[in-house]
């Protein structure tokens, strides 16, 4: 008689989810330098852009109407950078390891992968982000909660545009190989000039202003302005972010399982390694 | 030695657990399996004989759905491995000198995440169990980057009998094995299949390894099965005193089929 199995035929488990996730929490468990490394780069980077902020308040009328707006854009656009790097870096550690032959011989399924990283990639990010978020008070005086409830909108929002491009970046390995990682870093960085990350859409040229408008981050950024520097929470910016958000993680998620399929029929899966 | 199931009452008329029909397989201009037709006895332990290049792996790894074919059918548990391979895996299992396990995780980590992705739902037991069997215990809590290589062997054994598979898939298990690990796996093998009344499929270059374990032998060479059979009939159909001559004389293309 065969052991007791929990269905391993369905369609969708959350327990294969839960053990890809404790396959990557038991990585991060293990290595404390790994989670220092997470945190490490968003505080200097709102610590870099605290000084910024304190030369400017005395020298910009601009960033004196809002003391807080370069510390909170920035650790907004981490929160990106991590989400992405939270989805390809899991990825590509299967790859280093040459397991994904061994994952996708067992009952898992590559879209409970695609859950499993994005689930990981929002562990990853808020183990990131929230050390730097808490430490901008007694820095610089900046409490980045004090966005409200909108922060939940703009931190799901950049978080779900960060698996989109992780995604991507993912497939394009899986298809390219490893020699392609470095999209894994630098993907995301395409985006940064037209997201209007640290000044209004409105200052690029009019011909870039319609590309930028199609960048979920961009609605973010804009609608973190009117909050801080108005006092008013935008619906509009945060329905457009939405909606492009729904679009390209459904395009992205396409992509990837794409790139799975056709790494099944090439029999990359078996060819990845270091 | 394995403290599983009671030995299995063998029945003869079983189905073939594996059947395959006019399988090919092309990369771009290489033909890695040309329309490759075998099916698999069950609760046999079955050998892909062939050399470098001969296909075994791909055959292998197609079985496993890691590759899509170009054409034919495998079917698998009576399943059709192009549209329903998922309802096959959790009765297969496999292990390959072409994958690792994670090697930052420790063996029983490892083996921790492939219970739960089979779905068992008494994981420790299982690998109480395993670590038994497979004499993995000293190192269960080891990171799997500093084992040896008889010890990732057993451990990769282990993985690929968490399941306790009905089919078990070999790509070769002894290969960069001292003597005395390799005939502690060939043992090893032998006894589970005995007792689980599985259906092992190896691909092998080790001769004396496959007339132990096999009792049914698939010829390769440049992706297509060239003859079947049990390997004592090979050798008396080919006029040869062993396997590896027989093996020689198909991988060279010698000419001339068998010996009437």
């Amino acid at each position: 008689m065969r052991r007791d199995f929990h269905a391993p035929g369905s369609v969708f488990s959350w327990r294969r989810v839960a053990a890809m996730i404790l396959r990557n929490l038991y990585v991060l468990r293990r290595s404390w330098p790994r989670i220092l490394e997470l945190a490490y780069w968003p505080t200097m980077q709102m610590v870099l852009w605290g000084f910024i902020t304190t030369f400017f308040v005395q020298n910009s009328t601009w960033v004196a109407q809002a003391a807080g707006v370069l510390i909170s854009a920035v650790l907004l656009w981490d929160v990106l950078f991590r989400s992405n790097l939270g989805i390809a870096l899991p990825f590509i550690e299967e790859m280093w390891s040459r397991n994904l032959g061994q994952l996708f011989a067992t009952p898992l399924r590559p879209y409970e992968f695609v859950v499993a990283l994005t689930l990981m990639s929002a562990i990853r990010t808020v183990v990131a982000v929230a050390p730097a978020s808490i430490l901008a008070l007694p820095f610089f005086d900046v409490w980045v909660f004090e966005l409200g409830p909108p922060l939940i909108a703009f931190f799901v929002n950049v978080l779900v545009m960060g698996w989109s491009v992780g995604l991507v970046a993912s497939g394009l390995v899986l298809r390219c190989g490893l020699g392609a990682e470095s999209l894994c870093w630098f993907g995301v960085f395409l985006m940064a000039p037209v997201s209007g990350i640290y000044y209004p859409i409105a200052s690029l040229p009019g011909w870039l202003q319609p590309v930028a408008w199609a960048i979920p981050a961009s609605h973010v950024f804009e609608g973190m302005r009117s909050v801080l520097f108005d006092g008013v929470f935008r619906y509009d910016l945060l329905i457009n972010a939405i909606a492009l958000n729904v679009v390209y993680l459904g395009l992205a998620a396409g992509f990837f399982l794409y790139m799975f399929r056709v790494a099944r029929h090439r029999g990359l899966l078996l060819q990845q390694g270091e | 030695m394995i403290a599983t199931a009671p030995a299995l009452v063998l029945t003869p008329a079983a189905p073939p657990p594996v059947v395959v029909e006019g399988l090919s397989k092309r990369f771009g201009d290489v033909v890695a399996i040309n329309s490759v037709s075998f099916s698999v006895p069950a609760h046999s332990t079955t050998a892909l004989l062939g050399g470098n290049g001969a296909g075994k792996t791909t055959t292998l790894s197609i079985l496993l759905g890691l590759i899509a074919p170009t054409a034919g059918t495998v079917t698998v548990f009576g399943e059709d491995m192009a549209r329903h391979r998922y309802r096959a895996l959790p009765r297969m299992n496999f292990s390959s000198p072409y994958v690792d396990l994670p090697k930052r995780l420790t063996a029983r980590e490892n083996l921790v995440v492939y219970a739960r992705l089979y779905g068992l739902r008494d994981v420790g037991r299982r690998i109480t169990d395993l670590a038994r069997d497979l004499d993995i215990g000293a190192f269960l809590d080891r990171p799997t980057g500093t084992l040896s290589t008889g010890q990732m062997t057993r451990l990769a054994l282990a993985k690929a009998l968490l399941n306790e598979p009905q089919l078990l898939l070999l790509d070769e298990p002894t290969a960069s094995l001292d003597p005395d690990t390799a005939d502690w796996v060939r043992g090893y093998l032998e006894s589970y299949r005995a007792e689980s009344g599985a259906t092992i499929l190896l691909a092998s270059h080790n001769m004396a390894e496959v007339e132990r374990l096999c009792d049914h032998v698939l010829m390769m060479r440049a992706g297509k099965v060239v003859d079947t059979g049990a390997p004592d009939a090979l050798i008396a159909r080919y006029g040869r005193r062993t396997l590896e001559e027989v093996f020689l004389h198909i991988a060279r293309d010698l000419g001339g089929e068998a010996v009437p």
